[in-house]
């Protein structure tokens, strides 16, 4: 046999060459039995179950992570995926014995601005990077209020499901595309980006001004000026005043619409209508039906 | 030719780099150089295979490739002990050392085949160097490749900001970031033999 071997260079390279194979394929084998690392079944199926965006919302690293530590029951809460919603968080539910805490609400992303060109003018003329984040260290940004909108689409860029659009210089969630994943609110380097009920009717102020109501008038004549009208006038009395800018408690708000009334800027408006109106566009039958 | 160590771990990282100057393992190297975080993760995983292979492949060609004249197999035989090494470890971590795994976990598999990691076995065979030689070789490219990573890292967190013109945006502007940083190392050519005085 090593006669042969000596004597045949080709068959000798042959045989050392898969010796090896097989030597590295035996103890590969034998190491993956040893060393076997036992994997929970059930975080292969509520892998197999979350969206698979990667989004983030839940905290975790992505769907893996949050599979895994749903399995390992380093977390309880399986309505943690925004995506998902409550379809999910049943099925995570079912799949871990787990109860589904009832979702609050489907949310969606609100811009609280609506300082578009012909509401707000620029201060300086900024021609650098087109980048919100960019754009924020020059003066805190070329408009004429320093708190909106500075209009070049961080937002629009890091949404993954392509639901925030630029509309005459500020940018518009579309309800219907936003799955509350969150990615934009913590992009946005002014933080007017807020999470709000989509499946109740309630008002917002889509304003993020925190200037005196004179001053705020002039920078953007769709401002709060802090009146406090709307205020005055809630029923359920759900708005505070705070560093001169009106804001509106989701939970309470009833949407009964009188503040949007009384409000003499028009920068409280009724959710999710706005949208509607921004958009041009009837598309929110499921909302209606619901509210 | 000097071969003490200090000379032979200058040599791998400055003159001699293995992804600036000889062009291996540029794969990775434009990968996974976008963060410098993910880059020095990526290097350290390099480094460690690359000392490891070294130390499974040098005995094998000492003692069984050379002597009974298979030393034309090296390349072939390196790839297969350095892929099942790779994955060997990979198992080894994911047991031993979960934390570990964690932090290189994703990169190890990305190795198993990187020329570089070849290239050093190999190119420490050509040197004819000795054990301890080839392990000071190994962890300077491997040095080396965690420099290159990291300073391209840098360059290209900068240029994540740029205004590039588009036709060069995404792949080719990296193309050039590299090359540029790349003759930036020509300027240490000559600098180890200055030192040592060889």
């Amino acid at each position: 046999m090593i006669l042969i071997l000596a004597m045949s260079p080709i068959l000798a390279a042959i045989v050392l060459v898969a010796a090896t194979g097989l030597i590295v394929g035996v103890v590969l084998t034998l190491a993956s039995i040893l060393m076997h690392v036992p994997v929970d079944p059930r975080e292969g199926k509520v892998r197999e179950v979350l969206p698979g965006a990667n989004c983030g919302a839940c905290g975790y690293s992505g769907c893996s992570g949050y599979a895994a530590a749903l399995a390992k029951g380093d977390t309880s809460n399986c309505s943690l995926c925004a995506p998902g919603g409550s379809a999910v968080a049943e099925k995570v539910a079912a799949l871990l014995g787990l109860v589904a805490e009832p979702s609050k609400h489907q949310l969606t992303a609100v811009v609280k601005c609506r300082g578009t060109c012909e509401h707000t003018q620029k201060r300086v003329h900024y021609s650098g990077v087109e980048s919100c984040q960019m754009a924020v260290q020059l003066l805190g940004g070329p408009g004429q209020c320093t708190e909106g909108c500075l209009g070049y689409g961080d937002c629009a860029r890091a949404c993954p499901y392509g639901s925030i659009r630029m509309q005459d210089g500020v940018a518009v969630v579309d309800p219907r595309l936003c799955r509350a994943c969150k990615i934009c609110v913590g992009v946005c380097p002014k933080k007017i980006i807020v999470m709000l009920p989509l499946d109740k009717k309630n008002a917002v102020n889509l304003c993020s001004n925190h200037e005196k109501g004179g001053v705020a008038r002039k920078q953007c004549q769709t401002s709060c000026i802090a009146c406090g009208l709307c205020a005055k006038n809630c029923p359920k009395s759900c708005i505070t005043i705070t560093n001169n800018n009106a804001l509106v408690d989701p939970e309470i708000c009833v949407g009964c619409g009188i503040c949007v009334k009384k409000c003499p800027t028009t920068s409280m408006e009724m959710m999710p209508r706005f949208a509607v109106d921004i958009l041009g566009e009837v598309h929110l039958e499921e909302t209606k039906q619901s509210a | 030719m000097d071969k003490s160590i200090p000379f032979i771990l200058l040599t791998a990282i400055l003159t001699n780099n293995f992804v600036l100057v000889q062009f291996l393992g540029i794969c990775p190297f434009l990968g996974v150089s976008k963060k410098i975080d993910t880059a020095v993760g990526m290097s350290a995983a390099v480094t460690f295979v690359m000392v490891l292979a070294t130390t499974v492949c040098y005995p094998i060609n000492t003692f069984l490739l050379v002597p009974y004249g298979f030393a034309y197999l090296q390349t072939v035989l390196f790839i297969l002990v350095i892929a099942g090494l790779v994955q060997l470890v990979e198992f080894a971590l994911k047991r031993f050392m979960p934390p570990l795994y964690q932090a290189l976990g994703i990169y190890l598999p990305l190795i198993t085949t990187n020329c570089a990691v070849l290239g050093v076995v190999l190119l420490s065979v050509k040197e004819k160097y000795n054990f301890v030689q080839s392990v000071g070789n190994a962890l300077g490219a491997g040095l080396g490749f965690l420099l290159a990573m990291v300073i391209f890292a840098g360059v290209r967190s900068r240029m994540e900001t740029c205004d590039i013109p588009k036709g060069l945006q995404g792949l080719p502007i990296t193309l050039i970031a590299a090359s540029l940083t790349s003759v930036s190392f020509l300027g240490f050519s000559g600098l180890v033999q200055g030192l040592f005085g060889a």
